[in-house]
């Protein structure tokens, strides 16, 4: 009787979520290793060119070092996007969650999210108006200001950090303020009452309890980041050449895509190493 | 009335059984997109016309692989011609369907490389100079050498185009080089390394360059021709320079994807392409020098591409672009990335 029960629910388990792994399977699985295919390609199978099997592609981001330097520039990019997206999420996401209530609080998180709804090279070029040296940001600290002042930010590494961050900074504010909605009121009135200190029930209640949505918001935003190719080179001008461009070229500029694929793989291996070596500190974090 | 209805009718019906829709690849804003010469052709001939874009000559024949049918008109840098025909991307020119061919400088006719094989593979549109050009603002006294981009004052006011090749060949020429055969790569390399610091950023189209240089982004960047002449006469405050150590010098053809199904509106399409009545309009909106010499000679005489092009002393130094190996275009490729990544 109970053998049959459980059938019947593993069937409709099995009904419920097949839709989910069919689209999983189209959408993820199947392009992801067709460019699994053509990173062991000497070159694209089509267009009438020959091709074999080869792992040049692979051979090719050892023996150059400009890739691996490429590919650490890009991390310590995701670290630092990352990290300022935290520092500035973090303590919007608080305000959201615990400060604010009501109507403000409507009007805030449609604040946040606003970015969103606009089309992602639309805001990077309203950064690049912004940032250039005659641009909108400039002239105003220059007509505030009573001395001269010449502010370009903009073709440096400080113009791409400010227009990831900003494209990015939704996603951390989105998952703390989830797990800080969370927390129970009365547990910090609880510390409260018992003469916990702000900064000792900041420490030690909130920043344990909202660490699973910081560091998914974390990890939402690092992944893409290193991989980032449209900022670096819109904002970053000579010095935008990232990891991320380098994989464009491959496909856009030079034609070269297995050459793409492979250095995709390469970053998607980096990435997948740099996460599991933070798991254990991630578990411990969220448990 | 109703006769009027009629014939209007018929005629409109008859217009449709030939007419196609050609789709014609190409660089934004270089000439066959103008709204006034694809409205004429349309009404002369029925045929309507669909554009799309790229950005590199390597993006251009991406698309051509990838993309087979999808295109019946294409522009090709005479150097890139070969490799195109070499790889089946392309059909040979059937002349007898051109009106304007008789009229055609047959200099460029006869350029070796849009005669892969033997056969005309595409028809020469446009000539022009790859050089520099600076805001005339900036400059009370205009520059007379390539060193301008290396000069010291400049630093973060420079830029020049994404391109290895064509990097590596103007520090081919800074460098007192033939830019077809460049001997000395490792002065050419020193060169480039002194200029990156000069670089704000580098522009990848016309429309690009135009929004950095009204912005005061850069004031002396390499340039083409034809589109120096366009940004001039959309009231930029630039100067096209020759300088004394010589220009890049290109040649466009117009070519016929081997795919195309509209083969016949195609030809016509570049028929008018040529024709004289279409270049001397494009010319009032800047354009690069024509490869039809009626065309040239029903220029004024206060014309940029009678001024400048025309003058003898300017293409003299005139350095003609020959097609590129595969191995030197890989050479030059990493070299500039390298470059590029030390930023």
């Amino acid at each position: 009787m109970s053998g049959s029960l459980a059938r019947t629910d593993r069937l409709r388990a099995l009904a419920l979520l097949s839709p989910a792994y069919l689209w999983l399977m189209a959408a993820v699985f199947l392009p992801l290793s067709a460019m699994a295919f053509f990173s062991f390609l000497s070159d694209v199978p089509f267009g009438g060119r020959d091709w074999q099997f080869t792992l040049d592609n692979y051979r090719a981001f050892l023996e150059t070092p400009t890739y691996a330097t490429l590919l650490w520039k890009s991390v310590k990019l995701g670290l630092i996007v990352t990290a300022l997206s935290v520092l500035i999420g973090f303590p919007c996401a608080y305000v959201l969650a615990k400060v604010v209530r009501g109507r403000s609080r409507e009007a805030l998180f449609l604040l946040v999210i606003l970015p969103f709804w606009s089309n992602s090279l639309v805001r990077i070029f309203s950064w690049a108006i912004v940032l250039r040296g005659n641009g909108i940001l400039g002239s105003t600290v220059d007509a505030i200001l009573p001395w001269d002042v010449r502010l370009n930010l903009m073709f440096s590494p400080t113009a791409i950090v400010i227009g990831l961050v900003h494209s990015y900074l939704p996603y951390v504010i989105l998952t703390s303020y989830l797990a800080l909605q969370a927390i129970d009121d009365s547990l910090i009135e609880a510390a409260r009452s018992l003469g916990a200190r702000r900064r000792t029930i900041l420490r030690r209640l909130i920043l344990p309890l909202a660490a699973p949505g910081i560091i998914a918001g974390a990890v939402l935003i690092f992944v893409p980041v290193v991989g980032s190719f449209m900022e670096p080179r819109i904002l970053g001008g000579r010095r935008g050449t990232y990891y991320g461009t380098v994989i464009e070229d491959q496909f856009v500029a030079v034609f070269n895509w297995p050459l793409g694929a492979a250095l995709s793989f390469i970053l998607l291996a980096v990435v997948l190493g740099i996460l599991a070596l933070a798991s254990p500190a991630i578990r411990r974090a969220t448990l | 009335m109703k006769r009027f209805l009629l014939t209007s009718a018929l005629v409109m019906a008859s217009q449709a059984a030939a007419a196609d829709e050609i789709r014609v690849l190409n660089w934004q804003g270089y000439g066959t997109d103008l709204d006034w010469a694809i409205a004429a052709f349309t009404e002369k001939t029925g045929h309507t016309v669909v554009h799309e874009y790229f950005t590199s000559e390597q993006e251009m024949l991406t698309k051509l692989r990838t993309n087979p049918g999808a295109y019946d008109v294409v522009l090709i840098n005479a150097a890139y011609t070969a490799q195109a025909q070499s790889e089946g991307l392309i059909a040979p020119i059937d002349s007898s369907k051109i009106g304007n061919f008789a009229d055609l400088d047959p200099a460029l006719v006869g350029n070796e490389d849009l005669n892969p094989a033997g056969a005309l593979h595409g028809v020469p549109w446009t000539w022009g100079l790859t050089s520099i050009a600076v805001n005339t603002a900036d400059f009370p006294e205009l520059p007379t050498s390539l060193s301008v981009l290396w000069d010291p004052a400049l630093k973060g006011r420079v830029s020049i185009r994404d391109d290895g090749l064509e990097a590596v060949q103007f520090a081919a020429m800074a460098t007192g080089q033939n830019l077809n055969q460049i001997t000395d790569l490792e002065a050419v390399k020193a060169r480039l390394t002194e200029l990156m610091p000069q670089v704000t950023t580098f522009w990848s189209s016309e429309n690009d360059w135009n929004q950095f240089m009204a912005a005061g982004d850069f004031v002396v960047a390499t340039y083409w021709s034809g589109s120096a002449a366009r940004s001039i006469a959309n009231g930029l405050p630039i100067t096209f320079i020759v300088p004394e150590e010589g220009a890049l010098g290109w040649l466009d053809g117009l070519s016929i994807p081997a795919s195309s199904t509209k083969m016949d509106a195609a030809h016509a399409f570049i028929d008018w392409m040529v024709d004289p009545e279409f270049y001397v309009r494009w010319d009032t909106e800047g354009a690069p020098a024509t490869s039809n010499t009626k065309a040239a000679a029903a220029l004024p005489e206060t014309s940029f591409n009678r001024a400048v092009l025309g003058d003898p002393a300017v293409v003299a130094k005139v350095q003609f672009m020959k097609p590129v190996s595969d191995a030197d275009r890989e050479t030059y490729l990493k070299l500039w990335q390298d470059l590029k990544a030390a930023q």
